[in-house]
C-alpha cells in the first residue's frame, strides 16, 4: 500500500532540462513544486570533477552517465510484421539518467527550428501542392512563429548560446545563417573561436556559393552571467562534451544554468532516485490526482498534486502516458488514437577526408564547435523538381581527439600491429570530416506503443519502437550525400568518401539521441496528443513537455526547440492555466 | 475545481510561549540580531544545534536553542538568557564555554538581547538532545570557566570619539555581534583573543588577516570590495568558501547595506599587521616544478596569469593564498571546496578535490608557486605541511 503524502501544487516527473525549467518557472510564481527524478543527484563540483571527468573509458565507452537497460529497456523493430526484441544495451541512441538528464552529456548544438517547421503542412502544401506530401503524415504544430520566438530567446539567454544572428527582425546579417527565421535579438555571446578544419570547410564551401556560419553553441565562448544570475565559465576547448559532463561550468545544462537557483527555493523540492510508476487519474479518466512512485528502498508513495508535468525523455513521456492511460494509443492501421503517433528520428550521413602534411589538431575541440551550412536544410531550397521534401544541415565540427574513439586511418591500412600504429599516427592530424544531419518526417507506420511481451523490473510493459527510414527521407539523404560529394572536391584531399544511408534502421551502432514525437502538439485532438500549450487534450491538468511534442523532426538538433517549448508551456501555465485551471484550448 | 495553495515561506509563528506577545517589529528586530550574530552558523539553520566545533581542547557541539522545554531553552527566562549571552552563565550557575562567543555578545545592549529573545520564542521548538561537552579532561570541567572569565572576559568599550558614526557602528558589529575575532583573531594558549584581527588557524582553516596590511591583509581591497564580498560572497579578488561561505550565507549576505558599509569603514581603518613574513626564498626548484604542475592542473580555470575569470577566483592577489600559513589553500587543493551561494551570486561554483591525484610534493610546489607569483609573496609550503593536513582530512584530529 502506497504511503499517501501531503498534496503539492505541482509534481514534475523528471528533473532534466524541461523539468528544471518548468520547476523554476512555477516555483518562481509561488507554487509548491516537487520534482521526482529516477536517477541520482548530480552536481558539477562533486560529480563532474575536472580531475577525472575526461575519463573516456568510463564515460564514453562504458557510458557511465547513461540510462542502463536494467533500469529501463525498450523493444525495437523496423516494421509491424516483425517481432520487436528488447535491447540488451542501448546503441543507436543513449538516453540520459539522473538530474540534468541528457542535457548533462549533450554537445550543446542549440538550434531554432524554422517558422516553416511549425506550419510545415500548410507551407509545403502551398508551395508544392498536397500530392507532394501525400505519403507523409506531416502536420502543423499549432503554434506560430511570433508566439514561440520569445521562448527561444528565453532559452538562449538562459544557456548563454554563442553564435551569430543571421536574421535580425527580417534583416539578413552577414556571417550568420541567412536561412534562419527572424529573431528579435542576437545571441547572448559571440561565436566560439574556430579550429582549422571548420575554417577550411567554411572557406571551401563559400567558394561553391554556399553560406557557412558558426554553429550556435551552448559551449560558451566567454564567461557569462545568465538570465537567472548564474555564472558560467569560458569553454576551454577540451573536447570532452558528448557523453561527458562539463567540469568547467561552460556547457549549458540544468546544473550550470538553473539548479543553483532552483535548489535554494524554499517551495521547491527534488526527490532523486525515485521512479514514478504512473500518473493516477480520477475514475472518469479526466483528471490527474497524483503520481505513484518508488524510492530507492522500494517503498511506494503516492504524491497528490493539482498539476502533473511529464518532463522525462521524449520516449519515456510517451510510455508514461500509455501506462497511465492518458489519451488513446495510436493505431497505425486505422490511423486513430494519438499517443505514439508521429515518432521520428534523424537521418544522417557523413563525409570523411584524409590529407597529408596537415595539422588539424583535433584535440582542440568542443561539442558544438564548427561551421554549418543550411543551404540544403528544410525548405531552404526548391524541392519542386525533387522526389522528396526536407533536408539537412551540413556541419564541420571538431568535437574531440580522444584516444580511444578517434583513430582515423587511411582505408587499406593494416588493422593491427606496427602498421596500424603508424597509420593512426599519420591519420590523427590529417583527418577531417563533415556530416549531414537530416530531417525525419512522420509516416503512418512509424510509431510507439507498449510491448505485448516484455516488461521492466516493476512488471510494467516496455516501450516498443517501430521505425524505419521512410522512402522520402532516404531520397533526401541520398540527395544530401550527392551534395557532400561535390563539396569534397575543392579540398583536393588524398582520400574522400561520403556515406549513403540504407533502408533498414539498425538499432545497434550509435546514430543520434534525437528521438522525437509520440505525444505531438497540434490544434486537432484527433491527430495530436497535446494542444499548442503541451497540455493533454484528455487530462487537462497534465502537461507533457519535451521532444515528444515535435510533430516532425527537422535537420537540426532538437534541444533548442525543446527548451523553447518548455518555456512556452511554462508561460502558458503561469499566464493562463493558474488563473483559470482547465483546458486552455477547447477540444 | 483546482485551488492552488500558494506557498508562503514564512517561519511559523507560535507566540503562545509568551504571556505578553512581542510585537512583530520586536520579533523582526530580533531576527536581525540573529543574523548579525550568525546564530545559525553554530546552532544550525533550525537552531536545534548539533554543529560540531573542533577546538584545541576537544570537540564541542552547539546546543539546541529552540524554545523546546526539555532539550532547548524553553525553560529560560529573559534574565537567564541575558546572563548566558553576556556572562556565559546558564541557569543554575552552569558555565558556558567561550566557543559560545559571549565575550563578543557582552557588547549587546539589553534591548538587542530582549528582541533576540523575542525572536527565539517564535522559532519552531525542536526536540533534540545535544551532547554539548565532548572536551578532553580537564577542559570538560565547566567550573574552570569561572577563572577564564576573570582573566579574559573584559568587554572593553568599543566606541571611539572622533571616528564617526560609520566607524563606530562597524567597530560594534565586528567586535560585538559579528564576533569576527572568534575566527580571525590569534588566540593565546587558553583560547582567548590576543587582540587584533591579524588572522588565525582554526578547524583546519586559516581565517585571513583582516587588517589593512597590503599583502596578506585587505590593503588592496576598496571599501566597496569588502561590501561586495560580504553581501554576495565574491568580489574581483576572492570567493568565499569554507567556514566563511557559511558566514556569508547565514549572516553577512542578509545584513543591511548600511551595516556592511560600516564594517568596511572600520576594517579599512585597522592598523596593518606585521604581514605574512615575506616571500619564499631559495626555492627555485619548487617554483619551477610548481609552474609546470600549475599549468597542467590549475590554469584552465584560474588562468596562466592567475587572474581567474568571472566565475573562478583569481589567485593573483587572493588573500586566501597569501596568508602566513597555507592551511586553507592546501585543504582546498586536497579536498576541494564550494563557494558561497547567495541571492546576489547564486552560482556557488565548486573547486574539485585534487588530493587523490597530486602528491604532497606536487601540491607543495604548486602552492609555493602560487604564493610567490603574479605579485603574491608568502612563505613556501613544504610537503610535510601538506602531508599533515592530508592526514587530518583523513580522519585525524
Amino acid at each position: 500500500m502506497a504511503k499517501l503524502l501531503p498534496k503539492k501544487d505541482v509534481v514534475v516527473i523528471g528533473l532534466g532540462w524541461t523539468g528544471s525549467i518548468l520547476s523554476h518557472h512555477l516555483a518562481e510564481a509561488g507554487l509548491n513544486v516537487v520534482a521526482i527524478e529516477r536517477g541520482p543527484w548530480r552536481d558539477t563540483a562533486a560529480d563532474f570533477n575536472i580531475a577525472y571527468v575526461q575519463d573516456e573509458l568510463r564515460y564514453a565507452i562504458r557510458k557511465d552517465l547513461f540510462l542502463r537497460p536494467s533500469v529501463e529497456a525498450m523493444t525495437m523493430r523496423n516494421n509491424a510484421a516483425q517481432t520487436a526484441l528488447p535491447m540488451r544495451d542501448y546503441g543507436s541512441f543513449l538516453p540520459g539518467h539522473g538530474v540534468g538528464g541528457a542535457g548533462v552529456h549533450w554537445n550543446g548544438h542549440t538550434w531554432r527550428f524554422w517558422e516553416s517547421d511549425f506550419t510545415i503542412k500548410t507551407h509545403l502544401t502551398q508551395r508544392y501542392g498536397a500530392a507532394k506530401i501525400k505519403n507523409l503524415q506531416l502536420q502543423d504544430w499549432g503554434v506560430s512563429w511570433s508566439e514561440i520566438e520569445p521562448s527561444f530567446d528565453q532559452f538562449e539567454y538562459l544557456c548563454g548560446v554563442s553564435g551569430k544572428a543571421g536574421n535580425l527582425k527580417g534583416q539578413i546579417q552577414p556571417g550568420g545563417n541567412p536561412f534562419e527565421s527572424a529573431r528579435a535579438r542576437d545571441y547572448p555571446n559571440p561565436p566560439m573561436k574556430m579550429p582549422y578544419a571548420s575554417t577550411l570547410f567554411a572557406e571551401k564551401v563559400a567558394g561553391l556559393g554556399l553560406h557557412p556560419f558558426p554553429l550556435p553553441s551552448s559551449n560558451l565562448s566567454q564567461a557569462y552571467v545568465n538570465s537567472l544570475g548564474v555564472r558560467m565559465g569560458q569553454c576551454s576547448y577540451c573536447g570532452f562534451c558528448e557523453r561527458f559532463a562539463c567540469g568547467n561550468y561552460s556547457k549549458a545544462s540544468a546544473q550550470t544554468t538553473i539548479l543553483p537557483v532552483l535548489m535554494k527555493m524554499p517551495n521547491f523540492q527534488a526527490r532523486t532516485e525515485c521512479e514514478v510508476l504512473k500518473v493516477n487519474l480520477t475514475p472518469d479518466g479526466k483528471h490527474a490526482r497524483s503520481v505513484t512512485y518508488l524510492d530507492s528502498h522500494g517503498v511506494e508513495y503516492e504524491q497528490p498534486a493539482e498539476l502533473v508535468l511529464i518532463c522525462a525523455y521524449a520516449l519515456m513521456n510517451v510510455r508514461m502516458m500509455l501506462l497511465s492511460k492518458i489519451g488513446t494509443q495510436y493505431d497505425p492501421v486505422s490511423g486513430k488514437g494519438t499517443v505514439g503517433r508521429n515518432y521520428c528520428y534523424q537521418t544522417s550521413s557523413g563525409a570523411r577526408l584524409m590529407f597529408e602534411g596537415k595539422h588539424f589538431n583535433p584535440f582542440i575541440g568542443a561539442g558544438s564547435l564548427g561551421q554549418t551550412i543550411d543551404d540544403f536544410n528544410g525548405d531552404a531550397f526548391d524541392h519542386s523538381k525533387l522526389d522528396f521534401v526536407g533536408g539537412a544541415g551540413i556541419s564541420c565540427t571538431v568535437t574531440n581527439g580522444r584516444p580511444i574513439s578517434n583513430r582515423p586511418t587511411m582505408p587499406g591500412s593494416p588493422r593491427w600491429g606496427q602498421g596500424w600504429k603508424q597509420a593512426t599516427v599519420d591519420g590523427y592530424n590529417n583527418s577531417m570530416g563533415f556530416g549531414a544531419q537530416g530531417s525525419s518526417y512522420p509516416v503512418r507506420e512509424n510509431y510507439l506503443d507498449l510491448d505485448p511481451t516484455y516488461t521492466d523490473r516493476h512488471g510494467r510493459p516496455l516501450l516498443r519502437v517501430t521505425f524505419d527510414f521512410p522512402d522520402n527521407d532516404i531520397a533526401m539523404s541520398h540527395y544530401l550525400s550527392d551534395q557532400m560529394e561535390k563539396m569534397t572536391k575543392p579540398f583536393n584531399a588524398k582520400f574522400a568518401a561520403v556515406s549513403r544511408l540504407k533502408k533498414g534502421w539498425d538499432s545497434v551502432p550509435y546514430q543520434s539521441t534525437h528521438n522525437t514525437g509520440g505525444a505531438v502538439m497540434g490544434s486537432d485532438p484527433k491527430t495530436s496528443a497535446v494542444n499548442k500549450y503541451l497540455q493533454s487534450w484528455d487530462v487537462p491538468n497534465v502537461f507533457v513537455v519535451g521532444a515528444s511534442a515535435f510533430a516532425h523532426n527537422a535537420g537540426m538538433n532538437p534541444t533548442g526547440t525543446v527548451g523553447a517549448l518548455a518555456y512556452w508551456a511554462a508561460n502558458a501555465i503561469t499566464d493562463k492555466y493558474i488563473k483559470s485551471p482547465g483546458a486552455l484550448v477547447a477540444a | 475545481m483546482s485551488r492552488f495553495s500558494f506557498a508562503a515561506a514564512l517561519i511559523a509563528l507560535s507566540g503562545s510561549f509568551l504571556s505578553l506577545p512581542a510585537s512583530a517589529a520586536d520579533v523582526e528586530a530580533g531576527r536581525y540580531q540573529a543574523v548579525l550574530g550568525d546564530c545559525a552558523g553554530c546552532h544550525g539553520r533550525d537552531l536545534a544545534g548539533g554543529v560540531v566545533l573542533k577546538t584545541p581542547f576537544g570537540k564541542m557541539v552547539a546546543p539546541n536553542i529552540t524554545p523546546d522545554k526539555e532539550t532547548g531553552i524553553g525553560n529560560y527566562s529573559l534574565a537567564d538568557f541575558k546572563q548566558a549571552m553576556r556572562r556565559g552563565v546558564a541557569p543554575g550557575g552552569r558555565r558556558l564555554y567561550p566557543a559560545m562567543p559571549y565575550p563578543y555578545y557582552a557588547h549587546l545592549n539589553g534591548h538587542n538581547i530582549a528582541t533576540l529573545w523575542d525572536y527565539l520564542q517564535t522559532v519552531k521548538p525542536v526536540k533534540k538532545a545535544v551532547d554539548v561537552n565532548q572536551l578532553r579532561f580537564p577542559f570538560n570541567i565547566r567550573a574552570l570557566m569561572r577563572g577564564w572569565n576573570m582573566l579574559y572576559l573584559r568587554p572593553a568599550p568599543i566606541a571611539m570619539e572622533g571616528k564617526g558614526d560609520d566607524w563606530n557602528r562597524g567597530a560594534y558589529l565586528v567586535n560585538g555581534p559579528g564576533h569576527c575575532g572568534a575566527c580571525h583573531a590569534p588566540k593565546n594558549m587558553f583560547g582567548a583573543d590576543k587582540g587584533g584581527l591579524t588572522g588565525a588557524s582554526l578547524q583546519g582553516w586559516f581565517a585571513p588577516d583582516l587588517t589593512s596590511e597590503s599583502n596578506a591583509g585587505l590593503g588592496s581591497w576598496s571599501a566597496a570590495d569588502i561590501v561586495d564580498y560580504l553581501k554576495t560572497g565574491r568580489n574581483s579578488h576572492a570567493l568565499a568558501s569554507g567556514p566563511m561561505a557559511e558566514a556569508v550565507e547565514n549572516s553577512t549576505s542578509q545584513m543591511h547595506d548600511s551595516d556592511l558599509a560600516a564594517i568596511a569603514v572600520y576594517l579599512k581603518d585597522l592598523p596593518p599587521s606585521r604581514g605574512n613574513g615575506g616571500g619564499a626564498t631559495g626555492v627555485e626548484a619548487q617554483m619551477k616544478a610548481g609552474a609546470i604542475a600549475y599549468d597542467i592542473s590549475c590554469a584552465a580555470c584560474h588562468g596562466r596569469d592567475g587572474k581567474g575569470s568571472a566565475l573562478f577566483p583569481p589567485l593573483a592577489g587572493n588573500a586566501a593564498v597569501r596568508q602566513v600559513r597555507a592551511e586553507t589553500a592546501v585543504r582546498t587543493v586536497l579536498a576541494g571546496g564550494k563557494a558561497a551561494a547567495t541571492p546576489g551570486a547564486p552560482t556557488g561554483p565548486g573547486m574539485p578535490s585534487l588530493g587523490w591525484r597530486l602528491s604532497n610534493e606536487q601540491i607543495a610546489n604548486i602552492l609555493t608557486y602560487v604564493r610567490n607569483n603574479w605579485g603574491n609573496r608568502a612563505p613556501a609550503v613544504s610537503p610535510e605541511t601538506v602531508g599533515r593536513i592530508r592526514a587530518e582530512l583523513h580522519g585525524g584530529s
